[in-house]
């Protein structure tokens, strides 16, 4: 009994897994920019091989022998995705962009994209003429 | 009833990772094949992981992590070379 259930949630793991990742690389070629483009395989892609994932220990588990290397590979994946999908989107913004096309940022700094002087950097959320970190 | 899981997010799997080709090729910027790229290691790691299950052995699983990781720090630097044309400055 216990084991039908327990085949019965990986299945379903493995199924639903599967579906979102077909959901992530379908919305990579049906959004029409690439800033919609990009939540199509951060979250559904990267949802579906944490359910994966989770599958796969809970196979090995029934099979006896208990892994939680999986658990390594999810946390990873779900650590770097953020990571990856700030620097795409940044290097789009570099690349078809101008800073004039850009919202005001509220600072006295442009954009950190655009923002291509040499001097020491200074703190940018700080009011001028008050005191800021020490840099 | 667990085979036929592993063979249907296999097909899934199977037919993103396609999707992902046809975007990798017919891409309209460079950073939409990052993109891409990023999702087909994503899918691959999946699969390798479904292969791990049928044959039920551990060793796919290195190969998995590894991937991640190379995936990780590849897409990184790719776009960290067009936004600034410098990997580490």
């Amino acid at each position: 009994m216990i084991q039908m259930l327990a085949e019965i949630a990986i299945s379903a793991l493995l199924v639903i897994g599967g579906l979102f990742a077909l959901v992530g690389s379908y919305g990579l070629i049906k959004l029409p920019d690439l800033m919609t483009r990009l939540h199509a395989p951060t979250k559904a892609s990267t949802l579906g091989v944490g359910g994966v994932l989770l599958g796969s220990m809970g196979y090995s588990a029934l099979q006896g022998s208990p892994s939680w290397h999986e658990l390594l590979v999810t946390i990873f994946l779900f650590l770097t995705a953020p990571i990856t999908c700030n620097f795409i989107a940044k290097a789009w913004i570099a690349r078809q962009t101008r800073p004039e096309d850009l919202p005001p940022t509220g600072t006295a700094r442009p954009w950190a994209t655009h923002d291509l002087t040499e001097d020491p950097i200074e703190p940018a959320l700080t009011p001028k003429g008050r005191p800021g970190r020490p840099s | 009833m667990i085979f036929y899981a592993i063979g249907f997010a296999c097909a899934c799997f199977g037919a993103g990772l396609l999707m992902t080709l046809w975007r990798v090729v017919f891409s309209p910027s460079v950073p939409d094949r990052i993109l891409a790229l990023d999702t087909m290691v994503v899918n691959v790691i999946a699969l390798i992981v479904l292969w791990g299950m049928i044959t039920g052995s551990g060793l796919y699983f290195e190969a998995a992590l590894l991937f991640a990781m190379t995936g990780f720090v590849s897409s990184v630097a790719y776009a960290k070379f067009i936004l600034r044309g410098d990997i580490i400055e």
